[in-house]
């Protein structure tokens, strides 16, 4: 209970920081609206191949605008040296991280939640019975990006260049989280049914989501402190 | 027992070694001023007895524990050059941020009793980006002071501060002697520093050059320190 206790401890901290500040929010949000918009420059939004990519363009208006909350993360704790001050309390490396991520998970899921209807708009898509799904998708692959993103922007967070490096270090991790997300978005996206064939991205993403928050909660601590 | 033991330390940054087989213990109720140069190593040194940071080699024992186990970091207090505090939360908010990460019973209290110590109460819900520097720095003092840590780090606690703010800092230092708690300062001011100092440690370049008791000498003449055992 502690651990929670202390994570949320942190997680409220960013939350609420971020409510009165609203940086990365409005700026991932309005790249997030701004990509979608050059998206549908791009493609013919009712045109069959927009239907079999629109997973794929879902999933990197969420990885791009997600990597600029992410960037933020660890970042906004060198104004005053509240990292050092986090790190000398008694809550562990695994607390710190686990608060940051809730609290980046939170942010970045509400801006997929406006992003999705907006996407829905410009695409053409229908998806009433298949919301539920895909919102659950959304949840994982959420997840996993926000794990990988917080322990880099942790990795990250004393690097000049860290805003070009996270998201070059992140993208390649999240190659099989993203290809899970974006097969099974596709097909939900698409109006046909999760069949049989489509489980192993299920598990995939599971999986995913529960050996890098393992792996993460372990190595946090090493890349805090040294 | 010593409050705090360290055997051998070495902190490497790159090739170069910023501290050099540094060896001294500290008893407990002792304040100990750490002197010495800028780039002599006091921060770094500071930084691996709040956890911070780890040795290259070498050893650290905080009131008879490693200083990274949590049991240990609910005794210290760290004042460090920033003053730790966060821009966009109150002073309120912030001081129960650090009531609860560091496990004290009743935080909201705490928070209060601390505003009220440093003279913050009358504006407890205001931003600290709305504060001037000396509101600022009574509010890092009150966060590293809040849990009644028995070992207190301070790396330069007098820089920059106004008057105020010496005041509450050198009253809340005193009482911390007087309670049998540890303190261990960095300093460049000297005259603050060695009027409270029970014990004195001076880096040169890494490797300890002097640590004994602070004598009268010392007070009376904070100079003499460098012009004895300082480089040339």
């Amino acid at each position: 209970m502690n651990f929670f206790r202390q994570a949320w401890a942190v997680a409220a901290k960013d939350l609420r920081s971020e409510v009165r500040s609203k940086e990365t929010v409005n700026a991932s949000l309005s790249f997030a609206l701004v990509i979608l918009l050059l998206f549908s420059f791009a493609f013919d939004p009712g045109s069959d191949q927009v239907r079999e990519i629109a997973g794929g363009l879902l999933w990197l208006v969420f990885a791009f605008a997600g990597t600029l909350i992410l960037n933020r993360s660890f970042a906004r704790e060198l104004v005053n040296d509240c990292l050092d001050a986090l790190i000398a309390s008694p809550a562990s490396g695994a607390q710190i991280f686990f608060g940051k991520c809730v609290a980046n998970y939170v942010l970045l899921v509400i801006v997929e939640c406006i992003c999705l209807p907006i996407f829905a708009v410009f695409y053409n898509v229908r998806w009433p019975r298949q919301l539920a799904l895909l919102f659950l998708v959304m949840l994982l692959g959420t997840w996993g990006i926000t794990v990988i993103g917080t322990l880099f922007s942790a990795m990250t967070v004393n690097l000049r260049l860290r805003e070009l490096m996270l998201p070059t270090l992140i993208y390649p991790m999240l190659i099989p989280a993203l290809m899970g997300a974006i097969q099974l978005s596709s097909v939900l996206i698409a109006g046909e049914p999760l069949g049989a064939e489509n489980q192993i991205w299920f598990r995939l993403l599971v999986a995913f989501d529960v050996i890098f928050t393992i792996l993460a909660l372990a190595l946090v601590e090493t890349v805090l402190v040294g | 027992m010593s409050a705090v033991a360290i055997e051998g330390v070495w902190k490497f940054f790159g090739d170069y070694p910023a501290l050099r087989d540094i060896n001294f213990t500290v008893d407990g109720g002792a304040c100990l001023a750490l002197l010495g140069r800028n780039g002599a190593g006091k921060t770094t040194l500071l930084r691996i007895l709040a956890g911070l940071s780890k040795a290259a080699r070498g050893s650290v024992t905080i009131l008879g524990k490693d200083a990274r186990a949590e049991v240990t970091r609910q005794k210290i207090g760290v004042l460090g050059h920033g003053i730790g505090v966060y821009e966009e939360l109150s002073a309120y908010e912030n001081l129960r941020l650090f009531a609860r990460l560091y496990g004290i019973g009743d935080p909201n209290k705490t928070a209060r009793e601390w505003l009220e110590r440093t003279g913050l109460d009358r504006v407890r819900d205001g931003l600290v980006r709305e504060f001037s520097r000396g509101m600022r720095q009574r509010l890092a003092v009150a966060r590293a002071f809040l849990h009644n840590p028995s070992l207190l780090l301070l790396d330069e606690p007098f820089t920059a501060l106004d008057d105020r703010a010496i005041k509450v800092l050198q009253d809340l230092l005193k009482s911390a002697l007087q309670q049998g708690r540890t303190v261990i300062m960095s300093t460049h001011q000297l005259r603050e520093a060695l009027e409270l100092a029970t014990d004195v440690a001076l880096i040169n370049r890494g490797k300890l050059a002097f640590r004994g008791e602070r004598t009268r000498e010392m007070a009376e003449d904070p100079g003499w320190l460098y012009r004895h055992y300082g480089e040339a």
